[in-house]
């Protein structure tokens, strides 16, 4: 146990540094390393060596969970043997002197020696004890399940890393950004982000496809908590295998679709805009993502238009769904579409797309671009209500805002690990609890001396609790009842009751 | 009056009728502490002699409180003004509680403020009821000292209004969730604070042994240092299987809405640091030579692990957890 104990606490110590350095496989800020890389260049990369940026993954923690559930199970291995064991023996005799257990009484019955024995087994089988009754005396034993819970518990933990196991080898995770209107086929090269596992079945994604028919979100207009989201409603129509059809997908309510689930887990603008280029031909049409930069959904994005002619076309700047301006520039004063505006900056150009390296659509490169000029010298920026037009000097070409749509952020996720992680967790939860609640005891009732008085014979009881927790009340009482019977007068009652707690 | 008024003006109201409490349980030790010391010494003098006198090893049952020798004098009655007081602040708790609920819509506890008001009054049932069995009133003056500190960084620094929560949180998991949690952290509470004056009174009596003679006068009049390990392990005991379940239950929500259930965020980690700071503290107390103080050390970690998690996390650390709103 010592062990355990030294183990558990490693355990507790070596989980903290990841909850304060920043990790590279949790969820909340991507950037967050890169930035402490960028802040302490000295020191990080040896934090880095040490897997300080990758904490609940590396060697060193692994190790210490390992080495807690080896010792674990060979603690706990031989326990199920000895259970086993004791289950089917008879429980332990009793110990010479029964006065000095916890809890004894000694009585006088008006029965005979070996009915009386029986009577009060007969009384404590009533109360599901495992009884036997060996020479003169009565041996019983209750309670096995509290060492049952405790051995499903700590095995519950095996079975646990086996649940944990299967996602970290099977499973994925992945993230698209949808506009609304834009849908998305479940294969690998579809997604923005995709984390596939050692043998993740790469290839044989399950077969679904599905459409974002519109997006609504709420935002609460009360002054005290302006602005803050109330409700989001993704309305998708989907194709799978299993069918097609229509969903609704919300915060905690996901699409799934045989085990592929699908979250809502973000959203923001996707501006509609057509581009025409200096020819007067429409070269781009349709909703841009915008990403969200702060929570008023002031959002950044670009627009591209390569094939335009004679040059090519760029677009960079923000969307504001309810305009207005700060010390610093345009910001956005809602996150509901209030007032929107669409600021950009136009550059023109080879756009780099069709060298054949991959590009963010997110970003603009501009090491090969012109910025576009306005009449006092400065980069023309113009910022535009829905269906106004930016027209590009000399007739270069012109961006229309023509409306607003929105896009949904989804979190995709295949677990198969997870069902087997549940059932650990509940074999832990109830395994745990039932070692805690159950109490273990062990009573013997002996006959001492056959003749005290004429017709009667005295007898001893005595309870031993087998865990730390005080022994519960009426085992000791139900068989010195039994044992005296209701109506027979006890010449001589003695009953001595301890309540201290055994050590084991 | 709205609900949300009347919320608040009823938690003002317990905060008054706690310090009332609290004073009362305060001037009852003060009065012991100054005419008990002989009293008490005599008492810890005599125990051994009363094993020696060939009563069975067992020590006499250490339900009897200590305090009945003393009960019945003014500190006592006032001890137990304290007692009344307590139950009264509780109820008022309650209703604010209750209100709150009535004044958003939902279970009262999507926020910190809400968090705050309700772990008081888990904090205070649990002690109160322990009450009613254990002769645990020294604890009172802690627990309720805990309470009024908590409600008053509740209604200063951690107050937003009733409203409406964001959609994420909009979850029956989190009903159950947050409730598993905030159950086993009042316990966990009254379990620490227990486990403090255990170890107060044991390093008492370790003195007293040694030298022969006591000092601290405080922990002379604590009820003994076997009444005080045995209540503050129940606790533990008590809250480690719904603490577990809260964790469980968080990781099902988790699952819910994030698509993996568990993702080492900070708050999911400090929740994982409690449980296996708990789950050593009963390992530790299970192996012979550790039990008692050295056992002891795990349980306040648990439960300063647990503060940190709702305090510190929401606070300092950015996670996915932290829109709660603080
Ligand atoms: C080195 C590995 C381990 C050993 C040798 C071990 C052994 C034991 C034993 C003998 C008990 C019974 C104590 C009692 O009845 O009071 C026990 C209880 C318990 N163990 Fe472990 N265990 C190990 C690992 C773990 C681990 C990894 C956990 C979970 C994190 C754990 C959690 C518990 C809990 C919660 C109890 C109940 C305590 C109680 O009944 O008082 N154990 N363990």
């Amino acid at each position: 146990m010592r062990t355990a104990v030294i183990l558990l606490s490693l355990l507790a110590v070596a989980a903290v540094p990841g909850s304060v350095l920043p990790q590279r496989n949790v969820a909340s800020d991507p950037q967050a390393v890169v930035r402490y890389f960028v802040q302490h260049p000295e020191l990080a990369p040896w934090m880095d060596r040490l897997s300080l940026f990758n904490v609940y993954g590396s060697p060193w923690f692994a190790a210490i969970y390992l080495l807690l559930l080896v010792s674990m199970t060979g603690c706990v291995l031989p326990r199920c043997a000895r259970l086993w064991r004791e289950s089917r023996a008879a429980p332990p005799p009793a110990p010479r002197h029964l006065s000095r257990e916890p809890e004894y009484a000694s009585l006088t019955t008006a029965e005979p020696a070996d009915q009386a024995l029986e009577t009060a087994a007969a009384a404590l089988r009533r109360r599901r004890f495992r009884v036997r009754i060996v020479g003169d005396e009565v041996r019983a034993e209750k309670g096995y399940l509290r060492e049952t819970g405790n051995l499903a518990f700590h095995l519950s933990l095996l079975v646990l890393l086996v649940g944990i196991a299967g996602g970290r080898l099977y499973g994925f995770e992945g993230r698209v950004a949808i506009a609304e209107g834009s849908s998305f086929t479940n294969v690998s090269a579809e997604y923005d982000e995709f984390f596939p596992s050692v043998w993740t079945d790469v290839e044989g994604l399950e077969p679904l496809s599905f459409t974002l028919d519109s997006f609504d979100a709420e935002f609460e207009t009360d002054p005290a908590k302006l602005g803050e989201p109330r409700s989001f409603d993704a309305r998708v129509s989907y194709e799978s295998e299993e069918g097609s059809g229509t969903a609704q997908v919300k915060p905690n309510s996901p699409l799934d679709i045989n085990e592929t689930k699908f979250f809502l887990t973000g959203h923001g603008y996707a501006p509609e805009v057509t581009v025409r280029d200096g020819t007067g031909a429409v070269t781009f049409s349709g909703p841009v993502i915008f990403l969200p930069s702060d929570s008023n959904f002031t959002s950044d994005g670009v627009v591209k238009a390569p094939d335009a002619q004679p040059v090519g076309l760029g677009f960079q700047g923000l969307f504001l769904p309810t305009a207005a301006t700060d010390g610093r520039g345009p910001v956005s004063a809602f996150p509901g579409p209030v007032d929107p505006q669409l600021v950009m900056t136009a550059f023109t150009g080879d756009l780099g797309m069709s060298d054949g390296t991959t590009q963010s659509v997110y970003t603009l490169d501009t090491t090969n671009l012109e910025p576009v000029l306005g009449e006092d010298g400065s980069p023309l920026r113009q910022p535009l209500a829905v269906g106004e037009t930016m027209r590009l000097p000399d007739d270069q070409g012109s961006l229309t805002f023509d409306g607003v749509s929105r896009f949904a952020n989804f979190q995709v996720a295949y677990d198969p690990g997870k069902e087997i992680s549940l059932v650990a967790a509940l074999l832990l939860l109830g395994g745990l609890t039932t070692s805690l609640v159950i109490r273990r005891r062990r009573l013997w009732v002996r006959v001492t001396d056959t003749a005290p008085a004429e017709g009667f014979v005295a007898v001893e009881v005595a309870m031993r609790s087998l865990t730390r927790r005080q022994l519960p009340a009426g085992d000791l009482e139900a068989v010195s009842l039994a044992l005296r019977g209701p109506d027979t007068p006890n010449p001589s009652p003695s009953t001595q009751t301890h309540t201290q707690e055994p050590n084991r | 009056m709205t609900w949300d008024l009347l919320s608040d003006n009823l938690i003002y109201s317990a905060i008054a009728v706690y310090v009332l409490a609290m004073l009362a349980y305060a001037a009852e030790t003060a009065a012991r502490v100054n005419r008990g010391v002989e009293v008490t010494a005599e008492v810890t003098a005599e125990a051994p002699v009363a094993v020696g006198a060939g009563a069975p090893a067992a020590a006499p049952p250490s339900r009897v409180a200590p305090s009945s020798s003393t009960a019945g004098t003014p500190g006592a009655r006032v001890g137990a003004v304290g007692s009344s007081l307590a139950v009264l602040g509780l109820l008022l708790n309650l209703a604010g509680v209750v209100t709150r609920g009535l004044a958003a819509e939902r279970a009262p506890w999507g926020n910190m403020y809400e968090f705050a008001i309700v772990i008081t009054m888990t904090a205070g049932a649990t002690y109160l009821a322990l009450l009613r069995r254990q002769p645990v009133r020294d604890l009172g003056a802690w627990i309720v000292g805990a309470i009024v500190l908590t409600l008053g960084l509740a209604v200063t620094v951690l107050y937003t209004p009733a409203g409406d929560l964001v959609p994420v949180l909009d979850s029956y998991w989190l009903v159950v969730h947050v409730a598993a949690a905030i159950i086993s952290g009042g316990v966990f509470t009254v379990g620490a604070l227990t486990t403090i004056l255990f170890m107060v009174r044991q390093r008492h009596d370790a003195r007293a042994a040694r030298l022969g003679r006591t000092r601290g006068r405080y922990a002379a009049q604590l009820p003994t240092a076997d009444t005080l390990s045995r209540v503050a392990r129940g606790a533990h005991v008590f809250a480690f299987p719904i603490w577990t379940f809260a964790v469980i239950a968080g990781a099902i929500w988790a699952e819910n809405s994030w698509g993996r259930y568990w993702g080492w965020d900070p708050k999911e980690t400090w929740a994982f640091i409690t449980w296996v700071c708990y789950a050593a503290y009963l390992h530790a107390d299970a192996t012979t030579g550790w039990r008692g103080s050295r056992a002891s050390w795990f349980a306040l970690a648990g439960y300063a692990a647990f503060v940190f998690n709702f305090f510190g996390v929401n606070m300092w650390i950015p996670g996915l957890h932290s829109y709660a709103g603080v």
